[in-house]
């Protein structure tokens, strides 16, 4: 116990994270006619709800299994499973999808054992798929909850079925619904069959209903996640997630489906992997579409390069979206030059320095676990010319008089969260030209002559 | 009609009115599975709390809570903003195992040095009380070495609904009020509660109160400040609003200190010119007051009318659907839309008691639908099957009604335009008219009876 008297403490201030079942919500909205189930009292569910139908304008229906003083003292089974019967009597789902949270782990909820013979088999063939997944909000983050959530439902439905079914698992991570898009026009244009899970392109990005839609359509399709196990490769975004246990590395261990780890395809080095891999895979060459796009890109760099070399930026989010970005932000001559996420993997360091091997001597601050008053702090001491992250940097930014560029998840102070595209070349695109019109906007605004021509 | 489906035990938490008896289950936890709008203690606690804006407000649990609390108001601040930032315990696996007082105790003193708060709050999330903090010694400690009241809040997530949050809160607030000075205040004081400053509405009142000749000695949680709070015994009239969120605290001061309480609310022409007169009622002796507050309601009526009747001409004969989380709200939006020719079709709240919605029924016309507790289905169910023009409610409610291609008035905690008083009137009716009357609906796909047919009136 004496060491605990050494632990230097340290508050949380406007955190650069969220709590694990807020990932889970993400993956179990994008698979078919699915419901998220949090177990845990009514204001997980609430407060989830609400930061994501502030950033994607959806309506956003969690359920939750409604913790009372008394379950937290005999148990929430009773509960658990009244919540799984009400959402069947409403919502007719297919897939019920419960996270845990901070209150159930912490009393010891064993959601597999509380749900053990309550399944299809016991019950008639209209009983939903139950997927649980352990995501306690006091271990990990936001995205470690999304990456456990695919997991758990690869693990408990995916199986091998032994046909050829010629298809690629892309296991894409926490991108916007128009990434997600985007990314599978990509594998398409291979003419190649594909799986992504999640696939919440149109669950968190639908129109208008022209009839009442208790679960929005979309997302991947449970019979698709089953052939999981028969695919010939899997590719799996994330630098960081690379090194930790995956839902790719999972279907390589128990299926012997090789698992292409990849960096987030953000930036034209991270996006020619991802079409290279996609090559060695189908065997086929990139589609025109993809060179001409690339070569477009390629033009607008040389057009723009000027305007953003060596500006610096101060770029925080999740630790995979923070490399990705890295890794895009150095090929154009910008310096990252503070690197932060709320993320404690303790990766995040040794993968920027694996994407900009001098970030040390060029002064680029790597901050992991980091919170916004330590981002601010940080940045105050350096100037940066941007930032780059989600909304909640805004009043940094504001603070500093300086641009903040937003990517990733929340953006609660705009509309179009759901339509930004980050990956491929096309994401790079859209990058490239809203950071140097940034720049050469900021330029102009504060020349005194303000030129009609860059 | 539709085919969406009501489950049986949400069934008696709905009334359809002049349909049977009238017999309004609420005050009830919310049904497992059922997706309820509402959240939970933790959040009652908070949203009362936070606008006090020279205060401390620590949430001791795992990160979410105060992740999804971070700047969620738009409860102004005339100075101090520390209520605008978000600090957590951000307990972690070993705080469970070896509970999280040390910290709480260390994170205490390092952010009262940081950022010298008059006050700090602590927030007890669900896990608290199971891994068994003794959060009110860490405070009484802190208390007794900072010199600055340090106050536990019992909001654990799980404990009862949203309103045992409020009362958790209230209590809080309680040991704060009587340890300030009274001197200086005068007779015709009052204070302000349930008032929270959202796009700085309890200015707009106060300024009000201040031209009849009513001192206003504290917005508790409005613009607020600790010493305020600390001195609001003085004041000879509480003036509450919001019906849920603070009545407890007002009982208490009437309790303790005698001061007797009102009930009002800001909201809609009738209902804030009553207000008014109220407090003006309360301090009959002075003439002068009642001379003042019958012209300031005349001139600020003057001021809006020939506008509001431009929007009411626009908005006649639309249908609304009404769903907040205090059943006052809904009380005083009734009357608001009839004021704008507008007929309220469904309406409920999160919170309402028996009482509440005794005087919805009296209130709402036959045909209405009356909910407490709804979740998402049943408010779209009850929107189509009523073919409501227009959806007044918060965030979580907002993408239903744009789906469904309903107008809809953000009257929810974090928005940024003043709803309150005569001026918040004319904001009022320019939201309703400019979501309405928008011609993107014209857009909205439809398949639907509802739509089609609202559609075709849209293109006229």
């Amino acid at each position: 116990m004496k060491t605990q008297e050494k632990i230097e403490y340290k508050a949380t201030s406007n955190a650069c994270k969220l709590c694990s079942p807020l990932g889970a919500s993400f993956v179990f909205r994008g698979i078919e006619r699915s419901i998220p189930l949090l177990h845990g009292s009514q204001g997980c569910s609430t407060y989830i709800r609400r930061y994501l139908i502030s950033h994607f304008n959806e309506p956003v229906d969690i359920a939750c299994s409604n913790f009372t003083e008394e379950t937290a003292v005999f148990g929430g089974g009773a509960n658990l499973k009244l919540a799984v019967e009400n959402i069947i009597k409403q919502y007719n789902p297919k897939l019920i999808g419960i996270a845990t949270t901070c209150l159930s782990e912490t009393i010891g909820e064993d959601v597999p054992m509380i749900l053990k013979g309550y399944n299809k088999k016991n019950f008639d063939e209209n009983f939903p798929e139950i997927v649980s997944v352990s995501t306690p909000s006091f271990s990990g983050t936001h995205i470690d909850g999304f990456h456990s959530a695919v997991r758990a439902v690869v693990d408990s439905i995916a199986v091998k079925k032994k046909i050829s079914a010629k298809q690629i698992n892309i296991f894409p991570g926490m991108l916007s619904p128009a990434d997600l898009r985007h990314l599978k026009e990509i594998v398409s244009d291979f003419s190649t069959d594909y799986v992504m899970l999640p696939d919440y392109s149109d669950t968190f990005a639908g129109p208008l209903w022209t009839e009442y839609q208790e679960i929005p359509e979309g997302g991947t399709k449970l019979k698709k996640i089953a052939s999981m196990g028969d695919a010939v490769a899997s590719i799996e975004f994330g630098r960081i997630l690379a090194e930790e246990e995956s839902a790719g590395k999972m279907l390589e261990s128990r299926f012997n489906v090789p698992c292409h780890s990849l960096g987030l395809p953000i930036g034209i080095n991270e996006t020619d992997a991802f079409l290279k891999a996609l090559e060695t895979i189908t065997g086929k060459p990139v589609p025109e579409k993809y060179i001409q796009e690339r070569g477009r890109l390629i033009d607008s760099y040389a057009d723009g390069h000027k305007y953003v070399f060596e500006a610096r930026a101060v770029v925080y989010g999740e630790e995979d979206l923070v490399t990705g970005l890295a890794s895009f932000l150095s090929e154009i001559g910008i310096i990252p030059i503070i690197c932060a996420s709320g993320g404690e993997s303790g990766l995040l360091r040794q993968k920027i320095l694996d994407i900009i091997p001098d970030a040390e001597k060029i002064g680029i601050k790597i901050i992991e676990g980091a919170d916004f008053v330590e981002i601010n702090e940080e940045a105050k001491k350096i100037d940066p010319d941007f930032f780059i992250g989600n909304s909640k940097g805004y009043r940094i930014a504001r603070e500093m008089k300086k641009p903040l560029i937003r990517v990733g998840f929340p953006i609660h102070d705009r509309l179009g969260g759901a339509r930004i595209v980050h990956v491929g070349y096309r994401g790079a695109q859209q990058l490239f030209d809203i950071i140097s019109n940034t720049i050469i906007a900021t330029r102009q605004d504060t020349s005194p002559v303000g030129y009609t021509y860059m | 009609m539709t085919n969406i489906p009501i489950l049986k035990e949400r069934k008696k938490q709905i009334y359809h009115k002049g349909e049977g008896v009238f017999d309004l289950t609420c005050d009830t936890k919310s049904l497992a599975g059922s997706v309820s709008q509402r959240a939970c203690v933790f959040c009652g606690s908070r949203v009362v709390l936070y606008p006090i804006a020279d205060a401390l407000h620590l949430i001791h649990g795992p990160i979410g809570c105060a992740s999804y609390t971070w700047d969620i108001r738009g409860a102004l601040s005339s100075g101090p903003e520390l209520h605008r930032m978000s600090f957590s315990t951000d307990l972690r696996e070993r705080d469970i195992i070896f509970g999280g007082e040390k910290k709480l105790y260390s994170l205490l003193v390092q952010l009262i040095d940081t950022y010298h708060p008059n006050a700090a709050f602590v927030y007890c999330t669900c896990i608290i009380g199971i891994i068994g903090d003794d959060v009110d010694s860490v405070c009484k400690r802190v208390t007794e070495e900072k010199g600055i009241p340090v106050l536990p809040v019992h909001s654990e997530g799980f404990k009862g609904t949203k309103k045992d949050g409020y009362k958790a809160a209230c209590e809080s607030l309680s040991m704060l009020v009587g340890t300030g000075s009274v001197e200086d205040i005068g007779r015709y004081a009052i204070n302000i509660m349930g008032e929270f400053n959202i796009a700085g509405e309890a200015w707009t009142i106060k300024k009000y109160y201040e031209n009849m000749g009513i001192e206003v000695v504290s917005v508790f949680t409005g613009d607020g400040r600790v010493e305020n709070i600390k001195r609001s015994h003085g004041a000879s009239l509480n003036v509450v609003q919001c019906s849920g969120s603070i009545l407890r605290l007002a009982q208490i001061m009437e309790e303790k200190y005698g001061i007797p309480y009102i009930r009002v609310s800001y909201f809609g022409i009738e209902d804030m010119s009553k207000a008014l007169y109220d407090v003006a009622a309360h301090f009959k002796d002075n003439i002068g007051i009642i001379k003042k507050t019958k012209e300031i309601v005349k001139n600020e009526i003057d001021a809006i009318y020939p506008d509001l009747l431009r929007y009411k001409k626009a908005l006649s004969g639309k249908k609304a659907a009404i769903y907040v989380g205090g059943a006052f709200k809904a009380f005083s939006m009734i009357k608001a839309l009839r004021s704008l020719g507008i007929d309220v079709v469904l309406a409920g709240s999160q919170t309402g008691n028996k009482d509440d919605y005794e005087v919805l029924r009296d209130m709402c016309d036959e045909g209405t639908v009356i909910l407490d507790d709804a979740n998402p289905l049943e408010l779209s169910k009850y929107c189509i099957e009523k073919r409501a023009d227009l959806f007044v409610g918060g965030v979580k409610e907002r993408p239903i009604a744009y789906k469904l291609g309903i107008g809809f008035c953000d009257h929810n905690h974090e928005r940024k335009i003043s709803l309150a008083g005569y001026s918040g009137m004319i904001n009022l009716a320019k939201e309703v008219y400019s979501s309405v009357l928008s011609p993107v609906w014209q857009f909205a796909p439809g398949k639907n009876d509802f739509l089609k047919q609202r559609n075709t009136e849209m293109m006229k």
